[in-house]
C-alpha cells in the first residue's frame, strides 16, 4: 500500500529509483565517531568513571545513532536489521574478551616456575618459605587416575555403545539411551560423593582391615561414572555412520553378527570411536572435585594408585591456590598451564583425528 | 547422519533378470549330512537343513549379553548414586537437631550437629540463574553469528575455539576469575554500588568483590560455550527452504532469522540453556575459589559473600568428621535431584523433536 502511494508521479523507473537508498559508509565511521567523543564527554565532564564505562557508553550511543539515522535514510525494517547484526557482532567481541584474558594470564603468569625443578619434584617437605617444590606427584596421579579410568570406561562405553546400536530394540534401549544423556549431566562432585559413599567408605575397609582409605583408584572410578556417558554418546554416533551394506555384505557371507561388529563396523568407526574417547579424556583429566573427595591429595610421590593419598595436576592447583606461601600462586598457575597444555593436546589431536574421519 | 540407511532400501538387488545359462538348476546342492554324524540323529530337514542349527551358548549371544550388560550398566550406576548417597545421608539426617530443608547454618561437626541446606540452595539458584541470564543472550548471539552471519573461513576456527573453550578445566577458570577477574569486578561493583545503590540488588556497604556477581560471571564463561555449541547445531539445522522462502518473500537477514530460523530451532535452545543451567548448578571448584563463603539468604549480589551446595562439599569437607560427611552427602543428593530433573526435563524436550535427538550431544 505504501510503495504505490509514495510514488510521486512522473518519476521514470531508472535503476537509481528502484534501487533502495543506504546508509553510506562515511555516515557510519561519522556517528561512531561522535558517540565516542559525545560519551567522552559526558563521562569525564560529570565524572562518572574511567574510560571502560567511556567505551561501553559510546557503544550503546552508536547503537542508537545508527538505528536513528538508518531508520531516517533506509527505513525501518533496515534499521532494525542493521542494530541487531551490529548487537551479534558486538557480542562475539565480548566472548573473545575473557578468552584471550585467561590464555594472556595462564602464559605470563604460568611461565614463573616453567622449569626442571617444577617437573622433577614434589611438594614433600616443602615448607611455606621455601621457592622450590613441583608437581611431579600430581602429574603422576593424573597419568595413572585418568589412565586407569580411560581402561575401565572405554571397554564399557564402546559395549553400551554397541547394545545401543546393534542390539538394542525397545523400550529398555530407549530407556537406556534416554539415561545416558541424562547421565552427561551429572556433575562431577555428586560422581564423587557416590565413590565416598560406595568404595571409600563401604568397600575400601574390606581390603584396609577396617579403616576407610582413599586411594588414586577411587578418584578413577569417579572418573569412569563421568566418562562413561561421554564415551557412550560419541561412540553411538560413530556406529550409526557406518553404513548398512557393509553390515549386510558381511552377513551375506555367512559372517555371524558378532563377528561383523567386531571386523567390520568397528574398524570402520575406529578414528570416530578414538577421538570420542580423546575428548572424554581430557575433560576427565581436568575434574578436580572428585579427587579432592575421594583421592585425598599427598605432598609426596605415590605411585601405587591403589593404596594411599595421591594428587592430581588439577587438584594441585586448587590447594595451591588456597595456600598461604607466596610462593605458591606461581606454582598454581604453572600447574594450570601444564593442566590446559595436556587438556589442549588431547582435544586437539582428537579433533584432527575427527578431521581425517572419512565416515563423517 | 551419514548419506547410507542403515539397511540397504532396495534389497531385491539383482531381480529376476537373470541371464537364460542361469536359468536352470544350480546342481544338486549340498549333499545332506548323513544322520548318523548328525548330534540327537535328527532326520535331515529340507531348505537350509545343511545350516548350523543355532547353538544355546555361542559367542553369538555371549557377546549380545556381554554389550546388554554394559547398556544396563549406565542405569545400574544411575540407581546406585541414588541408592548409596541415602544410605550414607540418612544417619546423618537423623542426628540433625535443627530442619534439614530451612535452617542456614552449616555446623554438622559439632556434639549436636546443626545444619541446613537453605543458604546453600538459594545460592546455588542465584548464582547459577545470574549465570544464564549473562550467558545466554551472548551465545545465541555467538551461534547465530557463527551459523548464519560470518564467513565459513572464519566460523570454522571460531567453533574451534569456542569447543576448545568448554575444554579448559574449571578450576583454570576458577583461578582466573579470583586471581584476575576480580579486580575489574570489585571495580564494577563500587561503581555500581556509588550510582545505583538505591536498588537492593546494588546495595550494601562493602566490602565487594568476591560476590555471586564475581561468581555468576566466571560461571558464565564456562555456560557460554556449552551453550554457543548446541544451539550452533541446533540452527544449522534450519531447512534452507524456510529461509529462502523468507527471504524470496522480501524478508531482511534479521527478519528471515526472526521468522525461520528461531521458531525452529526454540525446543532445541531451551534445551541447551536447561543443559548449561544443570552445568551452573553442580559447578563446584570455581565457585568454591570465587564465592565469600556466608551462609546467609540476600538477594545482594556485589557484597562479598555468597555459597553453593557444590562449593560449601568442596570447602568444608577436609575438616568433616562421619556426621559431617554424612551433611554433605545428603546436601549432595540435594543437588544431583535437582540436576537429575534439569537434565531430564532437558533431554525430554529434545526427544520429542526427532530431528534433534541425533546430533545435540
Amino acid at each position: 500500500m505504501s510503495l504505490l502511494e509514495r510514488e510521486s508521479p512522473g518519476v521514470v523507473m531508472t535503476p537509481d529509483h528502484l534501487r533502495a537508498r543506504k546508509l553510506p559508509v562515511v555516515a557510519d565511521l561519522g556517528i561512531a565517531v561522535l558517540a565516542l567523543l559525545l560519551s567522552a564527554a559526558v563521562v569525564y565532564g560529570l565524572g562518572l568513571g574511567n574510560w571502560v564505562l567511556v567505551i561501553a557508553f559510546g557503544v550503546v550511543l552508536y547503537l542508537a545513532g545508527l538505528y536513528f539515522g538508518a531508520s531516517r535514510i533506509e527505513g525501518k525494517r533496515s534499521a532494525r536489521n542493521r542494530a541487531w547484526r551490529s548487537l551479534i557482532y558486538a557480542a562475539c567481541l565480548l566472548a573473545v574478551l575473557p578468552l584471550a584474558s585467561v590464555v594472556w594470564t595462564l602464559v605470563s603468569k604460568g611461565a614463573a616456575r616453567l622449569d626442571g625443578d617444577f617437573f622433577g619434584s614434589s611438594m614433600n617437605n616443602i615448607g611455606a618459605r621455601d621457592p622450590n617444590g613441583g608437581a611431579y606427584h600430581a602429574i603422576v596421579g593424573t597419568l595413572e587416575q585418568v589412565g586407569l579410568a580411560t581402561l575401565m570406561a572405554v571397554p564399557l562405553g564402546v559395549l553400551g555403545a554397541i547394545y545401543l546400536v546393534e542390539y538394542g530394540r525397545g523400550r529398555f534401549a530407549l530407556t537406556v539411551r534416554f539415561f545416558v544423556d541424562v547421565m552427561t549431566g551429572i556433575p562431577s562432585i555428586v560422581a564423587g560423593l557416590f565413590v565416598l559413599a560406595f568404595w571409600v567408605l563401604i568397600v575400601s575397609p574390606w581390603f584396609n582391615d577396617g579403616t576407610p582409605r582413599f586411594s588414586g583408584f577411587a578418584a578413577s572410578l569417579a572418573l569412569t561414572v563421568l566418562m562413561l556417558p561421554t564415551i557412550v554418546r560419541s561412540t553411538e554416533e560413530m556406529l550409526r555412520l557406518v553404513p548398512g551394506p557393509l553390515r549386510e555384505g558381511a552377513y551375506a557371507l555367512g559372517v555371524p553378527q558378532w563377528k561383523t561388529i567386531l571386523k567390520v563396523v568397528l574398524p570402520t568407526a575406529l578414528p570416530g570411536i578414538v577421538t570420542g574417547i580423546m575428548l572424554a579424556v581430557a575433560r576427565a583429566a581436568g575434574e578436580t572435585a572428585p579427587v579432592l573427595l575421594v583421592a585425598g591429595g599427598a605432598a609426596a610421590i605415590n605411585m601405587d594408585p591403589f593404596a594411599g593419598n595421591q594428587s592430581s595436576l588439577s587438584l594441585f592447583v586448587y590447594q595451591q591456590a588456597g595456600d598461604a606461601s607466596k610462593y605458591a600462586p606461581d606454582r598454581a598457575w604453572t600447574a594450570a598451564l601444564t593442566l590446559v597444555a595436556l587438556v589442549l593436546l588431547l582435544t586437539i589431536a582428537a579433533k584432527l583425528l575427527a578431521r581425517r574421519n572419512r565416515l563423517s | 547422519m551419514g548419506d547410507f540407511p542403515s539397511r540397504s532400501a532396495n534389497a531385491n538387488a539383482g531381480g529376476p533378470g537373470v541371464t537364460s545359462r542361469h536359468a536352470g538348476s544350480a546342481g544338486p546342492g549340498v549333499p545332506p549330512i548323513p544322520p548318523d554324524d548328525r548330534l540327537g540323529n535328527r532326520p535331515p530337514l529340507g531348505g537350509g537343513g545343511a545350516l548350523p542349527t543355532k547353538a544355546r551358548f555361542s559367542m553369538e549371544s555371549g557377546f549380545r549379553g556381554l554389550s546388554t550388560a554394559a547398556g544396563a550398566m549406565v542405569l545400574v550406576i544411575i540407581v546406585a548414586i541414588a541408592i548409596f548417597l541415602v544410605s550414607k545421608a540418612v544417619p546423618a539426617l537423623s542426628a540433625n537437631t535443627e530442619n534439614f530443608l530451612t535452617y542456614k547454618a552449616w555446623f554438622p561437626n559439632e556434639a549436636e550437629p546443626r545444619f541446613g541446606i537453605a543458604a546453600l540452595a538459594f545460592g546455588t539458584l542465584l548464582s547459577s540463574v545470574i549465570a544464564l541470564l549473562v550467558a545466554v543472550p551472548i551465545a545465541l548471539a555467538i551461534a547465530l553469528f557463527l551459523s548464519h552471519y560470518a564467513p565459513k573461513r572464519l566460523a570454522t576456527p571460531l567453533g574451534f575455539v569456542i569447543d576448545l573453550l568448554a575444554a579448559v578445566p574449571s578450576v583454570v577458570f576458577g583461578l582466573w576469575g579470583r586471581d584476575v577477574f576480580s579486580q575489574p569486578v570489585q571495580d564494577f561493583s563500587v561503581w555500581l554500588n556509588k550510582y545505583f545503590g538505591w536498588l537492593p540488588v546494588f546495595g550494601g556497604d562493602g566490602p565487594f568483590g568476591r560476590s555471586i556477581l564475581l561468581g555468576s560471571l566466571v560461571l558464565a564463561i564456562m555456560v557460554l560455550p556449552i551453550v554457543t555449541s548446541l544451539s550452533r547445531e541446533v540452527f544449522q539445522q534450519t531447512p534452507g527452504m524456510n529461509e529462502e522462502a523468507a527471504l524470496a518473500l522480501g524478508a531482511t537477514k534479521w527478519e528471515m532469522i526472526r521468522t525461520a530460523v528461531l521458531p525452529y530451532g526454540k525446543p532445541g535452545v531451551i534445551a541447551a540453556v536447561m543443559l548449561g543451567l544443570g552445568r551452573a548448578l553442580g559447578e563446584t571448584i570455581a565457585l568454591a575459589l570465587t564465592l565469600g563463603t556466608t551462609f546467609t539468604i540476600s538477594f545482594n549480589i556485589i557484597q562479598s559473600g555468597g555459597n553453593s551446595i557444590a562449593a560449601n562439599i568442596a570447602n568444608t569437607f577436609g575438616e568433616a568428621n562421619a556426621t559431617g560427611r554424612g551433611a554433605l552427602i545428603a546436601s549432595g543428593l540435594v543437588l544431583f535431584a535437582i540436576t537429575l530433573v534439569v537434565n531430564m526435563a532437558a533431554r525430554a524436550i529434545i526427544y520429542r523433536r526427532r530431528e534433534f535427538r541425533d546430533s545435540a550431544a
